[in-house]
């Protein structure tokens, strides 16, 4: 009998505020430890926090954008436990009443169709500091400069039956996180970690012991992570063993899980309003504000690029990756609107292509797209052949000039005079009389080896098309 | 002289006839003659002091005086103030230097005040005796054997015995109220919201509120005056809360029309007979200057304390984490690893006081048992703070004992946790529904003083003093003080 895998992820993404959730220190990445820190984010005796209404009202995007419920009157928590990067011994989340509740995310399924995911709730809640054990003899450190720095939490349904649907879910958040402009999501910058609780059963069967893989920042380890977890589950339950209930680690390097603590030592964090800080209110006005200022969402763009441009699913979703690439296709096509789906081409397979090779953001591209609407507008206007133009592509990856000035200096300039054209057709006839006796003795194959020769002789600049009209015209004699 | 009112020394000092250094000097005499007797202060600077005296002589020189100017001001040792050590009384906290003001100490400051030194308190202000300071037991200028309520004792007992002008507490569950009651002064706690808490070490977050200690009804509306108002960097602290012409309400004494309502669940039988004769006896009096004693019932006060004992502990276990040894205050020697640090820290760092109400809150709160005891007190405090809403449609004012008992002897009660929780009795409700409360001397109980506590409805501090100020215009009970200090009572 076959076994059916549930994941629900939770989702930890920072919200790019420039100050922190409850005080006003930066949250600016890579500082020196401690420096980025006050009174408030250290706990000292006295402190009390103000909520950033900035990271409020992000949050809110978020859900309006995965259409959830946004609550208008949502709580604050302290979540208590000790550890040494949490100054105050409790963080500020939100427990029972989270500002956020339900909502969903759609994934494209194998077959063409989506999938939709449900999300339970999204709260608000503070980051703790960071413990650093590294390089130091038998001590550490505690670098407070992330302290306080306010996170979403975002909680899905146990919806996910397979790894390759837990990815798919965590690209579609973590590619409208971005869209909506509320986080970097930098997965290197600790910006968008993820915890998935795994469980295996028979299908139909309740829910199986679920096990919690903790803080995992690639797309590659959680799937990694999940895959091992479901096989090491269904091996203890097959050799007619328990999964136990507890919290692991994914060790990269290893490619193994290894347990954290197990249930016995599980927290209670004893949650209880949080009494510094009054409920938090936000009006439908307000709430009405921030959708009125929503985006436009990658499902949206995906739609809109295939209906009004002509794209395949694929290309539309290849240019609709990220906001910057998706501003780039339009303004790429707003210079060369004869042809969009060659824009697509181009800029898909072409620029996005070289740029991927060279480790470069679509910000970097020496290339504009008022440059690669130039380049289309020569292969349009047959100054140009397709091929050739691929040796221009590359001369403007290299020096940034545009088109025109490359075909110029490289004297690439198609030859589309018909005189010209004829004279080269006369050569290349006069040096093969065998092969033109050949051809109008009925062996058609040999339009080939013409049209090879004349394009030789034109080295590559002559009209293709002029080429093949004339060829036909005056081989028949 | 040195049982002058605050507005006695302000009037000396606007017509010239003294200067604020020479104020600071007859009282930091004072505290040099008796703070070994009372203990009172845990912390004094007295060339720190002299130069804020100083300095506010030499601003007056140039300047309009302001509202508080060259005053002299105790302050609990719970508001951290950057001059000198800010401890709550805690060896956890032992030699902890704040860097920063509370916001009210900053408003004092602006308001010229001249901040005399810290008073001793219980730790972490849990206690009503001052018996658990980690400093020493504070003593009642009344009688010396007695305790001077608490947990705001140093700052009653300094006041009672004119070490100091005035002081500021801190009151939870009836820490500025009790302890003035049981050393013969004024104390006021406002309306929770009205003074910002930044900056005062928390006890639970949800009752605390700051207030003033003072001879007279007129010298508390001036200190609050000077430290309420809005604090943008304390969330609780209400923007738009009611204004109070402050010593406006002080001025006009007339009680005529006045309905005051009589609990009749705070007159019960165990109270001292004293104590209860000294408050209706009061009553009387209001009733003679034109007020009307009303009888109400507040039905939920029997549950006040239990409530309470639930909710101040729960929140103050949370309070108190960050006192783990990781960051400032005491550390314990030689930590083997990080639970050890912990343990051993805060083993040490805390008294038992301290650690009976933080292992009560984490109890309180722990999975099972959140339901049963802080849930169900938060359903209590909601009843508790209906009942004031009804009783105040009927009546303009609450008036009531402040402490069923006069000040007891030292160490008589520290071994029953259980009945000293009780010496609060009276004042809990009003933090639990966060309402303004005063306590003012109203007579004596085996020689010892009597409180009369005014409970008033959200935001009218102007009706609690004008009460207050009637009554003690028609009595002459604030001016009695304990002779063994140079009083003439
Ligand atoms: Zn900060």
């Amino acid at each position: 009998m076959s076994w059916e895998v549930v994941i629900g992820l939770e989702v930890h993404c920072q919200l790019n505020t420039d100050t922190k959730a409850f005080c006003g220190c930066s949250t600016e990445f890579g500082a020196e430890p401690n420096t980025q820190t006050c009174p408030v984010c250290l706990g000292m005796p006295g402190q009390l926090p103000v909520l950033n209404t900035v990271a409020v009202d992000k949050t809110i995007l978020t859900g309006l954008a995965i259409n959830a419920h946004i609550n208008l009157e949502s709580k604050f928590d302290r979540k208590n436990y000790f550890y040494p990067d949490l100054p105050k011994g409790y963080q500020i989340s939100q427990f029972a009443v989270p500002i956020v509740e339900g909502g969903y995310i759609d994934i494209p399924t194998k077959d063409g169709g989506e999938k939709r995911l449900g999300v339970t709730r999204i709260h608000m809640e503070e980051d703790a500091g960071k413990s650093m054990h590294e390089g130091l003899d038998a001590v550490s450190h505690i670098d407070l400069n992330r302290s306080g720095v306010p996170l979403m939490e975002i909680v899905s349904e146990p919806d996910m039956r397979s790894a390759d649907e837990a990815i798919a879910y965590l690209k579609q958040l973590h590619q409208l996180i971005r869209f909506l402009g509320v986080s970097g999501a930098d997965m290197e910058k600790g910006q968008f970690r993820c915890d998935a609780n795994v469980s295996v059963r028979r299908p139909g069967e309740p829910f199986g012991t679920r096990t919690e893989m903790k803080n995992m920042n690639s797309f590659r380890f959680i799937k990694q992570a999940i895959e091992f977890e479901v096989l090491r589950q269904i091996e203890i339950i097959e050799d007619g063993g328990e999964v136990v209930q507890e919290s692991r680690l994914w060790d990269s390097v290893k490619c193994e899980s290894r347990s954290m603590r197990s249930k016995e030592e599980a927290h209670d964090y004893r949650y209880f309003p949080e009494p510094d800080l009054p409920p938090l209110r936000v009006s439908q006005q307000e709430v009405d504000a921030i959708r009125a200022g929503m985006p436009e969402l990658p499902g949206q763009l995906r739609k809109r690029f295939e209906i009004e441009y002509g794209l395949s699913s694929y290309d539309a979703d290849v240019l609709t990756q990220t906001l910057e690439s998706a501003a780039w296709y339009e303004s790429l096509v707003a210079a060369h609107p004869a042809d969009p789906k060659r824009c697509a081409n181009w800029m898909a397979n072409d620029l996005l292509g070289r740029l991927k090779e060279a480790g470069k953001e679509l910000s970097e591209s020496p290339v504009s797209a008022a440059h690669l609407a130039g380049l289309l507008d020569r292969i349009a206007d047959n100054t140009i052949s397709g091929k050739m133009a691929k040796d221009v592509f590359e001369a403007m990856m290299e020096s940034g000039d545009d088109a025109d000035t490359i075909i110029e200096a490289k004297g690439l300039k198609q030859v589309s005079d018909s005189g010209a054209i004829d004279a080269i057709i006369h050569e290349v006839m006069a040096a093969n009389p065998d092969q033109v006796a050949g051809y109008r003795a009925g062996k058609d194959k040999l339009m080939g080896f013409f049209v090879g020769q004349v394009m030789k002789a034109s080295r590559g600049k002559a009209n293709p098309g002029m080429v093949n009209q004339r060829l036909n015209e005056l081989l028949k004699g | 002289m040195p049982y002058s009112s605050l507005s006695d020394i302000q009037s000396r000092l606007n017509s010239g006839e003294t200067t604020a250094v020479k104020v600071a000097q007859l009282y930091l005499d004072r505290i040099a003659a008796f703070n070994d007797t009372l203990n009172a202060f845990v912390h004094i600077d007295p060339a720190h002091v002299l130069a804020q005296a100083e300095a506010s002589d030499k601003y007056r020189a140039k300047h309009d005086a302001r509202p508080l100017e060259g005053l002299p001001i105790a302050v609990k040792d719970i508001f951290c103030t950057q001059d000198g050590p800010t401890q709550c009384c805690s060896n956890i906290l032992k030699d902890f230097h704040a860097p920063y003001d509370a916001e009210v100490i900053t408003k004092l400051k602006e308001a010229g005040a001249v901040l005399v030194g810290k008073t001793n308190m219980d730790e972490f202000a849990m206690g009503s005796s001052t018996e658990t300071s980690a400093f020493g037991v504070c003593r009642n200028p009344w009688d010396t054997n007695c305790i001077p309520g608490g947990s705001s004792g140093g700052s009653a007992a300094a006041v009672a015995a004119a070490l100091t002008p005035a002081a500021l507490g801190t009151d939870t569950g009836g820490s500025i109220r009790q302890p003035a009651a049981l050393t013969g002064i004024t104390g006021l706690k406002p309306t929770y919201g009205r003074v910002s808490r930044r900056g005062i070490i928390a006890f639970a977050s949800s009752l605390d509120q700051a207030g003033p200690m003072t001879r007279t009804v007129k010298d508390s509306a001036m200190i609050t005056a000077a430290i309420s108002g809005h604090d943008p960097r304390d969330a609780t602290s209400v923007a738009d809360a009611p204004a109070v012409d402050w010593l406006a309400a002080c001025e006009s004494r007339d009680m005529k029309g006045l309905k005051i309502g009589k609990p009749k669940e705070y007159f019960v039988d165990g109270m001292d007979a004293e104590v209860r004769a000294s408050v209706e006896a009061a009553l009387k009096k209001c009733e003679e200057l034109g007020a009307e004693i009303i009888d109400i019932s507040l039905p939920n006060t029997e549950h006040a304390v239990a409530a309470y004992y639930v909710i101040a502990p729960s929140e103050a276990s949370a309070n108190l984490s960050r006192y783990d040894g990781v960051r400032f205050g005491h550390r314990c020697e030689n930590p083997e690893d990080l639970l050890d640090m912990y343990t051993r820290s805060r083993d040490e760092g805390f008294g038992s006081e301290v650690k009976r109400r933080i292992l009560t809150g984490a109890f309180a709160l722990s999975s099972g048992y959140y339901d049963a005891y802080y849930l169900k007190a938060q359903q209590v405090r909601t009843l508790i703070q209906q009942d004031f809403i009804q009783a105040f449609e009927q009546v303009d004012i609450i008036a009531t004992p402040t402490s069923p008992i006069p000040a007891f002897r030292l160490g008589e009660k520290t071994d029953d946790p259980l009945t000293m929780y009780l010496s609060d009795i009276f004042t809990i409700a009003v933090n639990l529904a966060g309402l303004p409360g005063l306590s003012q001397p109203c007579g004596f109980a085996n020689n010892l003083p009597v409180g009369l506590q005014w409970i008033g409805p959200a935001w009218r501090e102007d009706t609690v003093l004008s009460a207050a100020a009637a009554y003690e215009g028609a009595t002459d009970w604030a001016t009695r003080s304990p002779a063994a200090f140079g009083g003439e009572s």
